[in-house]
């Protein structure tokens, strides 16, 4: 095309040729500036966003808003039994949902089956997790509450569990079912996020390049020992972040604790895995709805605190990914 | 040298553990005063979110003095509240309705037993916005001409003709809320139905800007809400009469005046900390209300509750041995 129109035997061709530079110049220009615009639009929401909390929730950002329990008066309030239970339910989300997230996606990623059937079936459950990863979340919390906190009531009820272990004094406490606490609560934020951490894991072992596998298995590694060896090192840094941006998600969940928890008045700390606990956005959730104004900036005061934790999270994730592609180089 | 070999052999370190630990039982023990203090337990209460600001406040009192008792307290609605009680998960249910009778059965068949204590008042609050200098007063039949199904008044001019042609924007809480059923059973009755071009929010706070923000709007909740926002809203008088504590508690306020409960299951009544929590409700219950926004009851009702706690007279007081409903205020149902 431009060998045709910059002949220079034709003048309103080059002309022509000026113009329509000009034109693709000023539309490069035009989607150029589109693209700044739309980027710092986000940033500018999110700004608007903190300095509206910040501005509002400050005046109650103290010390004693750490350590008091809710309080009908806006300024003893305080968030520290949801901040123990938020971060409770975190930890026992991560710790089921890591091998059971990763472990999935190596079997999908890695061992993938050659059997024209079971190949089906692989394929069947790829679909699925996949869908599952937009499931609505209240819908994991009526799960959870059935399966973990009710067990279907093939052990009795909750308030009188077929199986104890200890009583509700000793910290080790176990009984099945479950009831409304830590464990149950953990175990459905694991629900939530696992579809999630399976598919980013499954990227992460993807864009590992093929031909360290190979090396390995040319070296007469098994197989197992290569994708133990070789590739899930060097997928690390991917699932980390992927799981931890997933649990970042989980705490700042508030349907699913709604149904297995409920609670907004608490004044303990869970000392056991059975205890009744409630979460940050929950609590959040019933200032936000107080007919004092007072409160709202409570809450306000509350999403810092949310925030906080989740951006420490994130941190934590850039952390950990950088240092582990550190080690690998 | 010397001590720290016999800091090693293992029966010394027993011996000094021992020590160590009962000196701390009895710095302990010594700090506990006998009575009420050593008192614990869990409580667990779950129910209407509308009674849960007086019951965390209770709570939040009682845990000063009763420090080793642990109580929680849900907002899993009225109906949600009573499904955990009438399984027997919970020990207390708030319910901004008096029982239902499918509920009632429900505990039957689980062999629940409890007793209704009334605990404070709430004026469902009819409101307009700050510049609606036109209305002041509405009947029970106005409010049924704007909210009924199928009504033909769509603008302020249609109620009366002297009133200017505004049209008529409702704000109306979420219809799964107790607040809306008892509006629907005033305005409604049993079977009619409220018009649905309704601004529908769970979240009062949204009603209350709504209102404030529309010179057409109307819009119903509890009183908390009206009276922290007195400056916003226009509350609208209801045969003359509008919702302050003293029209409300006396029941001039009507058909508005709705009484909010607390369920107690008499197996946990047995239990000598929900006991004491009960009875510091009805002690501390009516001030703690009035702190939060609502309005406390005629001090009969509490006798009346507090006599029903020690009889343990349990059942509902709003149905019939046959399960058929008892109308008639709450006043006229505890006498």
């Amino acid at each position: 095309m431009t060998s045709a129109t910059t002949q220079p035997s034709i003048p309103t061709a080059r002309i022509g040729v000026a113009r329509s530079v000009k034109k693709r110049a000023a539309k490069n220009y035009f989607f150029v500036t589109l693209c700044i615009i739309s980027t710092w639009a986000s940033v500018a929401i999110l700004l608007v966003l903190l300095a509206a909390i910040v501005y509002m929730g400050y005046e109650h950002l103290d010390w004693n808003f750490l350590q008091n329990a809710p309080s009908r008066k806006p300024e003893l309030a305080g968030i520290k039994p949801a901040l123990f239970g938020s971060v409770c339910i975190a930890v026992v989300c991560t710790f089921f949902t890591l091998p059971i997230g990763v472990g999935t996606a190596v079997l999908l990623e890695e061992f993938k089956p050659k059997k024209p059937f079971i190949a089906k079936l692989h394929n069947l459950i790829q679909i699925n997790i996949s869908n599952l990863a937009g499931v609505p979340s209240i819908v994991y919390g009526i799960l959870g509450l059935t399966a973990f906190v009710q067990m279907f009531g093939a052990f009795g009820n909750p308030m009188d569990p077929a199986f104890e272990l200890g009583t509700r004094e000793n910290w080790y406490y176990i009984q099945i079912p479950f009831g409304r606490g830590i464990l149950a609560g953990g175990l459905t934020l694991m629900l939530v996020v696992l579809p999630v951490v399976i598919v980013s894991a499954q990227e992460a072992l993807r864009a590992v390049p093929y031909s360290l596998r190979e090396g390995g298995l040319a070296l007469g590694a098994s197989k197992w020992q290569a994708v133990s060896k070789i590739v899930l090192p060097a997928a690390v840094p991917g699932i980390m972040t992927g799981a931890i941006l997933a649990i970042s998600r989980a705490i700042g969940e508030a349907a699913p604790i709604l149904v297995i928890a409920g609670i907004v008045y608490i004044t303990f700390t869970p000392e056991h895995l059975m205890d009744d606990f409630t979460a940050m956005p929950l609590q959040i959730y019933d200032w936000a709805g107080r007919p004092q104004e007072e409160f709202h900036k409570v809450a306000a005061t509350g999403i810092i605190v949310l925030l906080s934790v989740l951006l420490s999270m994130n941190t934590l994730a850039v952390y950990t990914r950088q240092k582990f592609q550190k080690q690998l180089q | 040298m010397q001590t720290i070999r016999t800091l090693k052999k293992p029966l010394f370190k027993i011996l000094l553990g021992a020590c160590l630990a009962s000196a701390l039982l009895c710095s302990l023990t010594q700090a506990e005063p006998p009575n009420a203090r050593s008192l614990k337990g869990l409580i667990r209460i779950d129910g209407s979110s509308t009674v849960y600001p007086i019951t965390e406040a209770v709570a939040e009192e009682f845990g000063k003095e009763y420090p080793r008792v642990r109580v929680t307290v849900g907002i899993s609605g009225t109906g949600g509240g009573f499904k955990r009680f009438t399984i027997g998960e919970t020990d207390i249910s708030d319910a901004s309705r008096p029982i239902k009778g499918k509920e009632n059965d429900n505990a039957v068949a689980n062999s629940i037993e409890f007793v209704e204590v009334p605990v404070a008042y709430d004026g469902l609050s009819i409101v307009v916005n700050k510049q609606n200098d036109w209305c002041d007063s509405l009947s029970v039949d106005d409010l049924k001409r704007i909210f009924l199904d199928g009504t033909s008044v769509n603008t302020w001019q249609d109620l009366r003709p002297e009133w200017p042609p505004v049209p008529i924007k409702i704000y109306a809480p979420g219809t799964d809320s107790g607040t809306f059923d008892y509006f629907k059973e005033v305005i409604a009755g049993k079977t009619g139905a409220i018009r649905s071009d309704m601004s529908v929010s769970e979240d009062d706070n949204v009603l209350v800007r709504g209102v404030s923000g529309d010179k057409g709007g109307i819009g119903f909740f509890g009183c908390a809400y009206y009276f922290e926002n007195r400056d916003k809203l226009k509350a609208v008088a209801i045969n003359g009469v509008l919702p302050q504590p003293d029209t409300i508690e006396t029941g001039v306020y009507s058909p508005f005046s709705r009484p909010l409960f607390i369920y107690v299951s008499t197996k946990s009544l047995d239990r000598p900390e929900v006991a004491a929590f009960v009875e510091y409700y009805l002690q501390h219950g009516p001030a703690l209300a009035q702190e939060v926004g609502y309005v406390k009851l005629p001090q009969d009702v509490y006798n009346i509750a507090s006599e029903n706690i020690k009889n343990r007279r349990t059942g509902t007081q709003f149905l019939t041995s046959n399960g058929d409903k008892v109308s008639g205020s709450l006043t006229q149902v505890y006498k």
